[in-house]
Formats: structure tokens, C-alpha cells, sequence
């Protein structure tokens, strides 16, 4: 049972401005709710920090701290030591929060310092797919052959010419306890792997997949239906791991064609218009079946 | 708006600001064929969705929903159903 009056208590309240159908906003509500009130977090630049803590309101209950652009991992490092050298760290847990371009691309060297020191943080990468907060700028986890302003599709180019980049890969690469890939459009799964990392000791790491109304150019109302669509065409495979090992994979219930995800994007719109764009998106297929094959998700 | 230190907000003062003024359109909760699965609750972006598992029962909060319609497209009964507002 939850009365009017309890949705405005939650921890990340509304009254943000972010987009209409955002489901970073979403996920964050999710995170918290699992996480309590004995929480500290820090926040890089980005859409997050924008629309959350527009001057002068806040819409956190929780110790927040906005950091630079690539150091909140850093931060969070430094309040978890405080915590530790004053006595207070029992039972708080510290987050560090960016987006995919302030954890892939800005953050990496802070993030990759977080890891080796295996501070007691869980770090959370909301991964849309570009700098979505500063016009839609190609950044490191953009997926490969979608518009953004900085690799825009035309005569000569399909738009993004390389691959996701394999985060999540780096991150078990530095062999930390938990590792976890989960998606906005499942948040029973969300909470569960964000119930996980509360409960380890040490540096953690989760990357969401967090669609992105106007950057992906979509109906706001299909927010959840694409995050879903990424995971069941296999182009966003969900998994666990603990140090270097895989531990547990979401399977696809119902394989589904990737043109069924594109062709609800404006961002992936030139890929339909002719034969060639037609060869583009079999080798989107391509991506999608590596990774089936790889996580083994069927 | 009260300030405590210097220029640091108050915690969850976002609240104040009401944003159901983004909305082109707004759910509307029939409540008829609902299954109480809290799934228009987990989906809501900005939190504003509130009812009883039990009763089988919802309601949103009009002063906040920016009317993305999330709620209407993952209803797994379509019991929710999105209406133009007129202004």
C-alpha cells in the first residue's frame, strides 16, 4: 500500500526536471528505494546532476555531493576513507553516480583508480548511449550506426562508426568483487542486483541501460518498452560477475529481430531507408547474435 | 524557500517545484480490470503513482506527472488509458 503521501517522501523526490518518460529518473527512484536513507552519494556532470539539483531545489533526502566531470569516482573515494578514519563507516553505503560519457570516456582513469584501491563504493554508470545532457555527442558507449550530433549520418557515414565500447569487461578486468549489467526495463532485476552490491565489501560496479527520450528520438511512453526490446534482441545482455567470472546471465525469453528495436528510434532512422542501410542492420544482427553467443543468453 | 546554510537547498525541496505543467496528455486510472501487479508504481519516472496491491487500486498524482505514458503502454490489462489535456 502506498498512499499519495508516501510517493512524496521518497528519497530521489519528484519536481525534477527531467525529460518527460526519462528513465534514468526511473532507475534512480529504483535504486534508492533499495538502497535507504543510510546512503551518501556523489554525482558527476551530467543530465542526472542537472535535472535533479536545479538551483535552488534538490530533489535528493540523502548526503549528496556533485563532483567534476571525471572524478566522481574519486569523490567517493575520499568520503568513504573519511568514513572509515572517523569511525562512521558501519552500515552506510557510499555511491558514485555518471553517465555513460563521465564513466567510459572522462571518468575511466578515476574510475580505474576506485577499482585498484577496491574502495567500498558502488559505482552506477546510467548508459544512454551519448552525451545526451549537452546535445546528443558521441561518447564511448554509443552503439555502433547511431545519429548523434557528432557522428552524424549522411552520404558518407551511418552515423556512429565504431562498437560499444565492453565496460563492463574493464571493469572485471580489474577483478573487482561484483560486477553487473541490469536495465531500466527490468527493475525487479534492477533492485535485485543493486540489493547485491549493497550487501559485498569493496568496489562495485553497475551499468544501466537507461533509454534516453530525445536522444534516442522516440515516443516518451515507449521509455520501457525499448530498454526491454535491447535485452530481448540481445544487443544489451544482462549478466553478474564476481571478480573475472560470469556468474549469472538473464536469458531471452523471446528472441526478437534488432529492426523491431531500431525501427522505434529516430537515432537508427537512416538505416531504413535504403539497401545499403539494409546491410547496416544485419550487421547490427551480427552484434546482437556475438553477444547471444557470448553470454550465451538463449 | 528557507536556506539553512549559506547556499546549500534543503533536502528534497525539488518538491516544490510542480511539474505536472510538462503534460500534453494524463492517465487515466479506470481501475477495472487492474490485477494490482504495482507495475504502473516500479515504471513511473518521477514517482508520482500511488494504490493498494490488495484493493487493486491506483491513482496518480496530477501536480507532478508529466504524462509520458510509461503507465498506459506497460499496463499489462490496458487499464490505463491517456487523455489530451486542454489548457
Amino acid at each position: 500500500m502506498l498512499t499519495k503521501e508516501d510517493t512524496r517522501k521518497e528519497l530521489f523526490t519528484m519536481g525534477h526536471t527531467g525529460c518527460s518518460g526519462c528513465a534514468q529518473s526511473m532507475s534512480v527512484k529504483l535504486i534508492l528505494e533499495e538502497l535507504g536513507e543510510k546512503t551518501i552519494a556523489a554525482s558527476a556532470t551530467g543530465c542526472l546532476e542537472v535535472f535533479s539539483t536545479r538551483y535552488p531545489e534538490s530533489s535528493w533526502r540523502i548526503p549528496w555531493i556533485h563532483s567534476l566531470f571525471e572524478n566522481s569516482a574519486a569523490v567517493a573515494t575520499g568520503v568513504e576513507a573519511a568514513l572509515r578514519a572517523s569511525g562512521k563507516k558501519e552500515g552506510i553505503t557510499v555511491i558514485a553516480q555518471g553517465g555513460d560519457g563521465g564513466t567510459a570516456d572522462i571518468g575511466l582513469q578515476a574510475l580505474s583508480g576506485m577499482f585498484e584501491r577496491n574502495n567500498d563504493v558502488l559505482y552506477i554508470c546510467y548508459d544512454n548511449g551519448a552525451y545526451m545532457n549537452t546535445g546528443y555527442q558521441r561518447s564511448g558507449l554509443t552503439p555502433y550506426d547511431a545519429y548523434t550530433s557528432t557522428s552524424p549520418a549522411g552520404k558518407e557515414s551511418f552515423g556512429n562508426p565504431r562498437p560499444k565500447k565492453y565496460m563492463p569487461d574493464i571493469a572485471m578486468a580489474h577483478r573487482i568483487p561484483y560486477t553487473a549489467v541490469a536495465s531500466a526495463g527490468y527493475p525487479v532485476d534492477l533492485k535485485k542486483k543493486v540489493r547485491k552490491a549493497k550487501s559485498i565489501k569493496g568496489a562495485k560496479y553497475l551499468q544501466i541501460d537507461v533509454p534516453c527520450v530525445p536522444g534516442w528520438k522516440y515516443e516518451p511512453r515507449y521509455s520501457v518498452k525499448l530498454a526491454q526490446l535491447a535485452v530481448q534482441t540481445g544487443l544489451y545482455p544482462l549478466f553478474e560477475a564476481e571478480y573475472d567470472k560470469i556468474i549469472s546471465v538473464k536469458k531471452i525469453s523471446r528472441k526478437v529481430p534488432v529492426e523491431e528495436y531500431l525501427k522505434l528510434q529516430g537515432r537508427f532512422k537512416h538505416l531504413f531507408k535504403d539497401e545499403a542501410g539494409r546491410a547496416e542492420i544485419e550487421k547490427i544482427q551480427k552484434i546482437a547474435d556475438e553477444n547471444i553467443g557470448r553470454y550465451g543468453l538463449l | 524557500m528557507d536556506f539553512k546554510l549559506g547556499i546549500i537547498a534543503l533536502p528534497g525541496a525539488a518538491v516544490s517545484n510542480k511539474t505536472g505543467s510538462f503534460a500534453n496528455e494524463v492517465p487515466v486510472y479506470k481501475n477495472k480490470k487492474c490485477t494490482g501487479c504495482d507495475l504502473c508504481i516500479y515504471f513511473c519516472p518521477e514517482g508520482v503513482v500511488y494504490g493498494s496491491k490488495k484493493e487493486k487500486k491506483y491513482g496518480y498524482d496530477p501536480d507532478y506527472c508529466k504524462g509520458c505514458g510509461i503507465c498506459a503502454q506497460e499496463c499489462p490489462v490496458d487499464d490505463i488509458e491517456m487523455i489530451l489535456v486542454e489548457k
